[in-house]
């Protein structure tokens, strides 16, 4: 999965905080989005990843409603992003307390997919993703860390639109 | 089960086993040389036993110039033993306790149980690390750490200040449900800790590419 399609790895994330950023519950996880941010980003096969200018991060976007917040990035191979995720000391640690922080949802809360390298998607985009995970399970178009799809064996055309769920 | 049952076999022999648990403790590739030196036998018996372990599929072989030997008159290449990343299991009567570690484990992941899991194993850490304390009564706090986690599986080395882990007793497991496992083990090993009286140092999650993802280092003072 190391090799170069002319696709890149897009993942979301949504997650139901335990509180308002700004509560004592949410503390500890506010204090670990600039430092784990830092690690993405000097991670080997980080691309891109979605930040507003409002807080740390993307923690002030609400695109799907007020009580969730999202995660959004971009990285070369799944290879990539599951050795960041999975493989480095800070983000396993902060994912081995995740429920310390955000509830439990009973539906998919993560969604990978490919796009073509140099094309950054927009949360529209992620949360048709998302939806389609939701909707049909794991597929070539939206998939899980545990479920994973190849990117497509055609090499992507520049300014080609990721193909519509 | 019948192929592990013999390769599992092939461990009856007491001089083939200490070769198996020196080579496997190691973070480097065993020459016969080392591996004779380390177990207290003859080279030539060593390499008998080791060819033995590598036809079993219990250790990689591989070959290698030792260094600043190159090009004619630089010799064979030395052969080396590796740990492998196979794992063998036997149980008779039959019993299959990775398939509901793996349901169970599912569920766990999926009713967001993480914290309830990690209460539990911490206390089931302490328990084992009580009994370590009580077994090792007048060892110094080192020599208990060590005896304990090497009683758990671990293989533990030392590593500059640290202490790593050569062997994830939950392998399988660790790699389907990383966040939910390493964090089970983390508590495990928080509890050991505790339960053995350990005192000045921390367990924290610190992955490589090998071996388990938790180190035992010194605590950082506040």
């Amino acid at each position: 999965m190391g090799r170069v399609t002319g696709y890149h790895l897009a993942q979301l994330n949504v997650g139901r905080p335990c509180g308002p950023v700004e509560s004592a519950e949410m503390a500890g996880f506010m204090a670990l989005i600039d430092p784990v941010n830092a690690l993405a980003d000097a991670a080997p096969g980080f691309v891109w990843r979605l930040q507003d200018g409002d807080g740390p991060g993307a923690t002030a976007l609400r695109p799907c409603g007020p009580d969730i917040m999202v995660n959004m990035s971009v990285w070369q191979t799944f290879q990539a992003l599951q050795d960041f995720t999975y493989r480095s000391g800070a983000h396993l640690d902060a994912m081995r307390r995740r429920r310390e922080w955000f509830r439990k949802m009973t539906e998919h809360h993560l969604v990978l997919w490919w796009i073509p390298a140099g094309h950054p998607p927009d949360l529209g985009e992620a949360l048709q993703r998302l939806d389609l995970l939701r909707r049909r399970g794991p597929g070539p178009l939206a998939f899980t860390f545990r479920e994973p799809h190849d990117p497509p064996a055609a090499p992507a055309r520049s300014g080609e639109a990721a193909l519509a769920p | 089960v019948v192929r592990d049952l013999s390769v599992i076999a092939v461990l009856g022999d007491p001089v083939r086993r200490r070769l198996y648990d020196y080579v496997t403790a190691q973070d480097h590739d065993v020459s016969r040389g080392e591996a004779a030196a380390a177990t207290g036998v003859q080279r030539p018996l060593a390499a008998f036993h080791l060819d033995r372990l590598a036809d079993a599929g219990l250790v990689e072989v591989t070959f290698r110039r030792m260094t600043g030997r190159n090009g004619p008159g630089a010799g064979r290449p030395a052969k080396l033993y590796r740990r492998t990343g196979a794992e063998h299991q036997v149980s008779v009567p039959p019993r299959d306790y990775r398939g509901a570690a793996e349901l169970l484990a599912g569920v766990v992941d999926m009713i967001g149980g993480e914290q309830e899991l990690q209460r539990a194993a911490r206390s089931r850490g302490a328990a084992a690390g009580r009994s370590a304390l009580r077994d090792a009564a007048g060892a110094d706090q080192h020599d208990r750490l060590t005896g304990a986690l090497s009683e758990q599986g671990y293989q533990p080395y030392p590593d500059g200040p640290d202490i790593r882990l050569r062997n994830c007793p939950f392998h399988v497991l660790a790699d389907r449900y990383p966040p939910l496992i390493c964090g089970m083990n983390l508590a495990l090993l928080e509890g050991l800790l505790e339960g053995a009286a350990i005192t000045g140092v921390t367990a924290r999650l610190d992955p490589r590419p090998d071996g388990c993802c938790v180190a035992v280092g010194p605590s950082k003072k506040n």
